[in-house]
C-alpha cells in the first residue's frame, strides 16, 4: 500500500481537543484526499470545507411492522427481543422504533408471519468536494440513538478509494469510535494538556492497543508550562507526531470555521510537516506489520 | 429532588468544569457523571473513602462451539451486525456482537450459547450525607445508554435528603445523551462561541426539546469570539430560551482543574462568572409554575 491509499483516523477520547482542527487541516494540506466525518452526532468538518456539488443519500434501517390481522398476541417476539423494543398493550403490538437494533429476530420468531420489515430513515450521507478534497459527511437525525449504520455506510463506500483518507472520529471510546477506526491503517490521537485530557487520552490509548492499531499522538493547545499529556506519552513510550501551540489566532480562525492552512503560511508549514510525519509513521508501521 | 443535567452537544465546551463548580456552590447532596464513555468528574470531586463498586453486565455475547458447529453458515447469514466470521471455523467478533441472539435461534444444532459479559462498572461513593454515582463503560462495549440509566438509578436508590441532583452529561446527541435526558427537570446547555459549537448547540437543543424539559443556555469562553457569542444570544432570544450568563476564557481555570480543584475553589475570573450562571440556573429550576 502506498501513502496514497492510507486511511488515517483521528480520535481523542475527550471532546473538544482538536480532532476536527487536525483532520480538516491535514486533509486540506494533502494534494488529493478524502475527508470523512464520522462524528455523525455532531458533524462539523463540512462547516470548514463548505463543500460544493453536494449529493445526499438517506440512510435507512430496518424496523419491524406488524400486520394486526395476522398477529394473535402470542408474544413470542416480545420474549425474544433483547432490546425491549416491543410491547403488547391493549391487544396491540407496539414497536418502539428508537430502541430497535434492527436485528430481525422478531421477524424470524413470529409463528404467524405477522411481522415484516419496513425502512426507516435515521440520517443521511452527504458527498461533495472542496478544492481537491472529497468531503463525506454523515449526519444522524436528532432523536435517533445510534449512528453506527451511517458510519458503516460512510466507510464501506471508501473501501475502494485510491486516495489518502482522513477519518474524523466521534469523541469517547464506545461503539461509534470502534466502528470508525475499524479499517484505519493508522490512528492519530489528539491530546490537550489537562488532567481530563490525559485521563481520556489513556482511554483511547487502551482502545487502539486493544485493536492492534499503529498510532501516535498530536499534542494540541501546548503552553509553556509542563504538559501532562506529553509526560504521559514519554512515560508510555508513545510516539509524539507533533505539537500545536496554544495560539489565539489559530483559535479564532478555528472558531470561525476557517481552514488555518489556507489562511497563513505558518499553519501551512505546521500541518504539512505533521502530515509528512504521520504518513512516514503510517508507512513505516505498514512495512513492519507486513514483513 | 430536582435533577439538573448539563449537556453541550459539542465536546470540550466545559460541561465537567461547570458541573463541578455547581456541585461545590450548591453543596449538592447527590450528583452523577453520565459520560460513561469518558468520565472525568471523579477527578475533581473529593472522596476519601472507597466507592461501592458493582459490575455492569451489558447484553450477552454469542459463542460458537467448534465441536458442535456443522458449518451450515446460517448464523453468519442472519447476523445483522457482521459479527460472525468464517476463519476455517466460525467465530464471533465480541466487539461487533450486540447480543440479539438471532444466531442462537437460527442454529439448527444448538452450537451457539449466549454468555453474560461484564461491559463496565458502576461506582457509588457515599458518606451517609452525600452520594456520587459514576460508571465506566469497558473499552469497545456498546450499550452505553443502559449504563447511563443504571448510573442515574443509583442516585435515586441512595435516596439522600436534598433538593438538587447535578448530572454531568456526555457529548453528542445519541444513546447516552438520550438516556441521560429521561426524567430530568432541567437541562443546562454549555455552548461555545464557534461555528461548530453553534451547530452542535442547535442539534442538542432539538434533541432535548423532544423531552419537554426546561432548557437554559450559558456560554463558556465567551470572549474568544464575540461575534459568535452574539449569535448564540440572539438565537436564545429568538427561540425564547432562558440565557443564564457567560463565562470568560481563563487560563487559571485550566490550572485549577490540573490541580484537581474546581474553578470556585480558587479566586479567578471564570469562578466569579460561574456563580452568576449558577444563581440564575437554580432560580429557573426552582421557579414555581414555570416550564
Amino acid at each position: 500500500m502506498g501513502a496514497n491509499e492510507m486511511r488515517i483516523a483521528v480520535l481523542s477520547g475527550k471532546g473538544g481537543t482538536g480532532k476536527t482542527l487536525v483532520s480538516v487541516n491535514l486533509a486540506a494540506i494533502s494534494k488529493e484526499a478524502i475527508y470523512i466525518d464520522c462524528d455523525v452526532e455532531e458533524p462539523n468538518g463540512h462547516l470548514f470545507f463548505k463543500p460544493e456539488g453536494v449529493r445526499e443519500e438517506e440512510i435507512p434501517i430496518k424496523i419491524p411492522k406488524v400486520d394486526e390481522e395476522l398477529c394473535n398476541g402470542c408474544r413470542k417476539c416480545l420474549d425474544f427481543c433483547k432490546f425491549n423494543a416491543l410491547a403488547y398493550i391493549n391487544n396491540k403490538l407496539i414497536v418502539f422504533d428508537e430502541v430497535c437494533h434492527s436485528c430481525g429476530g422478531c421477524i424470524l420468531v413470529c409463528p404467524e408471519k405477522a411481522l415484516i420489515e419496513k425502512e426507516k430513515v435515521i440520517g443521511k450521507v452527504q458527498k461533495g468536494t472542496s478544492e481537491q478534497v472529497d468531503i463525506y459527511t454523515g449526519i444522524l437525525n436528532t432523536g435517533e440513538a445510534s449512528g453506527v449504520p451511517i458510519i458503516k455506510k460512510l466507510l464501506e463506500e471508501n473501501q475502494q478509494a485510491d486516495k489518502q483518507t482522513i477519518i474524523d472520529c466521534p469523541p469517547g471510546s464506545a461503539c461509534v469510535v470502534m466502528e470508525s477506526i475499524k479499517d484505519a491503517d493508522y490512528c492519530v490521537l489528539v491530546a490537550e494538556p489537562t488532567l481530563f485530557g490525559v485521563h481520556n487520552l489513556d482511554m483511547v490509548y487502551q482502545l487502539v492497543k486493544l485493536f492492534n492499531k499503529s498510532f501516535g499522538v498530536v499534542l494540541n493547545k501546548c503552553l509553556e508550562e509542563e504538559n501532562p499529556a506529553e509526560k504521559f506519552c514519554l512515560e508510555n513510550n508513545i510516539k509524539i507526531l507533533g505539537r500545536i501551540p496554544f495560539d489565539n489566532e489559530l483559535g479564532t480562525l478555528n472558531s470561525n470555521a476557517e481552514i488555518a492552512v489556507n489562511k497563513d503560511k505558518k499553519y501551512r508549514e505546521l500541518f504539512s510537516s505533521l502530515l509528512k510525519t504521520v504518513t512516514k509513521e503510517a508507512q513505516c508501521n505498514e512495512t513492519t506489520t507486513n514483513s | 429532588m430536582k435533577q439538573l443535567l448539563i449537556l453541550s452537544g459539542k465536546g470540550g465546551t466545559g460541561k465537567t468544569t461547570i458541573a463541578s463548580a455547581f456541585i461545590k456552590l450548591a453543596d449538592a447532596k447527590a450528583y452523577a457523571d453520565c459520560d460513561v464513555d469518558a468520565p472525568n468528574l471523579h477527578l475533581i470531586t473529593e472522596w476519601n473513602n472507597e466507592p461501592k463498586q458493582t459490575d455492569y453486565y451489558g447484553l450477552d455475547k454469542a459463542e460458537i462451539s467448534k465441536k458442535l458447529c456443522i458449518m451450515c453458515d446460517e448464523c453468519r447469514q442472519n447476523c445483522r451486525f457482521d459479527a460472525i466470521f468464517l476463519n476455517e471455523k466460525y467465530t464471533v467478533d465480541p466487539y461487533a456482537c450486540e447480543g440479539c441472539s438471532v444466531c442462537e435461534f437460527v442454529c439448527p444444532v444448538e452450537a451457539i450459547t449466549m454468555l453474560s459479559t461484564v461491559a463496565g462498572d458502576l461506582k457509588l461513593y457515599s458518606d451517609g450525607e452525600k452520594v456520587f454515582s459514576t460508571g465506566h463503560l469497558k473499552m469497545g462495549s456498546g450499550t452505553s445508554g443502559l449504563l447511563v440509566t443504571e448510573v442515574k438509578k443509583q442516585i435515586k436508590v441512595a435516596a439522600v435528603d436534598g433538593e438538587l441532583a447535578i448530572i454531568d452529561g456526555s457529548p453528542g446527541i445519541g444513546c447516552p445523551v438520550i438516556a441521560s435526558l429521561s426524567g430530568v427537570d432541567m437541562v443546562l446547555i454549555v455552548a461555545e462561541p464557534s461555528i461548530s459549537g453553534i451547530s452542535d448547540m442547535e442539534r442538542i437543543i432539538n434533541t432535548a426539546a423532544r423531552f419537554e424539559t426546561k432548557i437554559a443556555v450559558c456560554i463558556n469562553k465567551y470572549d474568544t469570539n464575540s461575534e459568535n457569542t452574539k449569535t448564540i444570544e440572539e438565537f436564545c432570544q429568538k427561540y425564547k430560551l432562558p440565557f443564564v450568563g457567560k463565562i470568560p476564557f481563563d487560563s487559571d481555570a485550566v490550572k485549577a482543574i490540573n490541580n484537581g480543584q474546581t474553578i470556585v475553589d480558587i479566586d479567578c475570573r471564570s469562578g466569579i462568572a460561574v456563580k452568576e450562571v449558577y444563581n440564575k440556573t437554580i432560580n429557573l429550576l426552582f421557579e414555581k409554575g414555570g416550564g
